[in-house]
């Protein structure tokens, strides 16, 4: 082993599974295994954090602490996870650096080996790399600064944004939303603020990247984005872990808010390893003429459960979801989206794909509400699945609740499998079965991946790929 | 240099379709096979193509001398086999450009990229000279394609693929005449001293276009009689119940 590589643990085994490679752990802050007080209370201490954060904390560990396992409607898988067996907060600090020189070299290697600075240079306008509970690394283009632009962590937002930040932070996903919604925001960490000023069209995307390099570890980033009159954001997370033999927990809460006639669009592409428990609370509010698009893409992970949301309160507003899943041996990718109509001539899309490979699960839950006091509402629906083998599993479960007779509202839902006459076919011309089914799956979801970023279309159709390698036979 | 089936045998879910089947196309001849339904003329295509649903229980297929049992359906396809099917399937998303440039890039050695210009410009003549309007391009593998444009699409591919031996089952099916000329104008173009070509088909009409060296007629899962073009116009004439008189 030659010097450069000898301080990483466990070099990558398949050359493209980029990800999965870990540093030794070397953290100055550590709250130690198990979830209680004194953990809120250690996270907020090396925070240094105003009083109102801490308690808003305390308030949110007693709503987790209240609520069930949510295994009633969902997989008993949850009951794998062990909350004692996870350590909640890991850093080196909390503030995070606005140059790559001073990020530690560990960090920055790894971040190397992702293609994070190598993209910031390329075609984004910030970027934010969290390892770990915190942001290594955060910074924005002097040029959107100048403009008003906030895009610091969390953690910086509430402190120092606290005018901005504290009116939404909660509004849009309070505590008790859910069960996870309460744990993120008990142990909340890292995660980006990001505030649009009126009328500033930010033209290139903001990114973020989520890095869990430390085992039996929980990561709870949590992020507000508020884009104000008139202006316009695209924000892009990716994310990876290194494969561990024990479970990880990924657990954000996300809270998009739109003013009137303001534009965001969210991209997520999503490859944790296949230890990781990936629980996501995500939801936008989109005022008048405001529009929210979730392009939300899940490769990686044991269990995700998450399903984007749109809350249009304002007349005319859109909220759009479009979502891709693929779901291998082990995996079960259960995702969706909710639509809230609660202003008249609002109009909502969601367009959801799944694929199911092996014996992988995937699962569609659709949530539309139209409540019977609104009209001109519109809702479009389509959920596709695709199986590529016998064992492969699919389910939905779309629920459309539409009062009143003055919306239109579609729903469409197929489940498709990759024939063999298909298969034969493209064989026949040449193509490896690896080839032919990858081919196959790239146009089952050829027509969502045009709606991303050229960048990111392409790293999707890569992911893919190697999905489908040794999927066959 | 020839394709050549020795007393091939095959069964589907333990029915034999094919019992002992011998034939050999030279390269550079046009075989034709003519033969009720049901005498294992598609089977024989998919055989040589080495499909999965049928099980090879005896006999082999030997491409310019080496036996392909062992070769999985893309290794054929790449040592040169290309079948035009009869019912070619619909590949939903991906386009045909993408798809042919796909089928061209597995041909490539390991490292070496496909030339995306040379690609379009290959690909444009070959459809100019099968009158196919170039929006095609962009449209998925044969969704939504009439029949014709199926068929003009598998000749397409041939072209593109420039096979050693190709197979043509039941081109001329769901074409009406002016298609039938366009397709036969396609294979005509491929006829080469290095090429040979077995041609399925149940009509005399497609022999018409494409003159066969031979003409084999074929029964029960065998080659029972083989001749020149006129036996494609004797046939047309007096059908195929000189096969039950033998029966």
């Amino acid at each position: 082993m030659n010097s450069e590589t000898a301080t990483v643990q466990q070099v990558a085994l398949e050359k493209d599974d980029i990800g999965n490679f870990s540093f030794p752990e070397n953290h100055k802050f550590d709250a130690g295994y198990g979830l209680s007080k004194d953990t809120i209370d250690y996270i907020s201490k090396v925070k240094n954090e105003p009083e109102w954060v801490n308690e808003f904390r305390h308030k949110a560990l007693e709503v987790f602490e209240s609520k069930p396992m949510p295994t009633n409607w969902a997989t008993e898988d949850l009951n794998a996870i062990d909350f004692d067996a996870i350590r909640y907060y890991l850093s080196d600090g909390a503030t995070p650096k606005r140059s790559w020189d001073e990020v530690p070299p560990e960090v920055l290697e790894t971040f190397d080996r992702l293609g994070v600075p190598e993209q910031e240079r390329a075609f984004l306008a910030g970027v934010e790399a969290q390892y770990d509970s915190e942001a290594a690394y955060s910074n924005v283009k002097e040029a959107l600064a100048d403009e008003g632009v906030i895009f610091v962590t969390c953690s910086e937002g509430l402190k120092e944004h606290e005018e901005i930040f504290r009116p939404w932070f909660g509004k849009v996903i309070p505590t008790g939303d859910n069960k996870f919604s309460a744990l993120n925001s008990a142990v909340m960490s890292g995660g980006s603020f990001i505030y649009i000023p009126k009328g500033v069209k930010v033209k290139h995307p903001l990114q973020a990247y989520f890095r869990i390099n430390s085992e039996n570890f929980g990561q709870f980033e949590r992020t507000l984005i508020i884009a104000d009159e008139g202006s316009e954001v695209m924000y892009m997370e990716g994310c990876t872990a290194p494969k561990f033999e024990t479970a990880t927990l990924h657990s954000a809460v996300v809270e998009l808010v739109a003013m009137k006639g303001a534009k965001i669009q969210y991209i997520t592409v999503q490859n944790w390893s296949s230890n990781v428990f990936n629980l996501v609370t995500k939801r936008g509010l989109a005022h008048e003429d405001a529009e929210i698009r979730w392009i939300d893409c899940n490769i990686g992970s044991r269990l995700t459960m998450k399903y984007p949301g749109v809350v249009m309160k304002g007349e005319r507003a859109r909220g759009e979801v479009i979502s891709i899943a693929l779901a291998n041996d082990g995996q079960h990718q259960d995702t969706g989206a909710k639509m809230i109509h609660a202003a008249n001539n609002t109009t909502s899309n969601v367009i959801s794909k799944s694929i199911s490979v092996g014996e992988g699960r995937s699962t569609y839950r659709g949530q539309v509400h139209i409540p019977k006091h609104l009209k001109g509402c519109k809702n479009n629906t389509e959920c596709d699945a695709l199986l590529i083998n016998p064992k492969s599993r699919t389910d939905t479960y779309p629920a459309i609740s539409v009062k009143g007779n003055q919306h239109v509202t579609q729903h469409e839902a197929s489940v498709s499998q990759v024939s063999q006459e298909m298969l034969f076919y493209m064989q026949q011309r040449g193509l490896s079965e690896t080839q032919a089914m990858s081919l196959a799956v790239n146009g089952f979801i050829n027509d969502l991946v045009e709606e991303f970023p050229m960048e990111y279309s392409v790293e999707l159709k890569r992911l893919i790929d190697l999905e489908m390698e040794g999927s066959v036979g | 240099m020839s394709l050549t089936i020795e007393n091939l045998q095959a069964s589907v879910d333990g029915t034999p379709i094919l019992k002992g089947l011998n034939l050999e196309i030279p390269a550079g001849e046009v075989h034709a096979i003519m033969g009720p339904n049901g005498s294992g003329k598609s089977t024989l295509s998919k055989v040589i193509a080495g499909h999965d649903d049928y099980d090879v229980t005896g006999g082999k297929v030997l491409l310019d001398g080496v036996d392909i049992a062992e070769l999985e359906v893309d290794e054929r396809s790449r040592a040169g086999i290309f079948l035009a099917f009869q019912y070619p399937a619909e590949v939903p998303g991906v386009s045909n450009a993408n798809f042919l440039r796909a089928a061209l890039q597995a041909r490539m050695p390991d490292g070496e990229e496909l030339d995306a210009v040379e690609f379009y410009q290959s690909m444009y003549a070959k459809m100019d000279e099968l009158e196919m309007d170039r929006k095609f391009t962009k449209r998925a593998v044969n969704e939504g394609f009439s029949g014709g444009e199926k068929k003009r699409n598998e000749i397409l591919q041939m072209m593109m693929l420039d096979p050693r031996y190709a197979l043509l089952d039941e081109t001329d099916s769901g074409l009406d005449i002016d298609a039938l000329k366009v397709v036969a104008k396609g294979v005509n173009s491929m006829r080469s001293p290095q090429r040979g070509f077995l041609v399925i088909t149940h009509y005399q009409r497609l022999l018409d276009y494409i003159k066969p060296d031979v003409v084999h007629v074929m029964s029960d899962g065998q080659i029972v009689k083989s001749g020149g073009a006129e036996l494609a116009l004797e046939l047309e004439k007096n059908g195929y119940d000189f096969l039950k008189q033998t029966a």
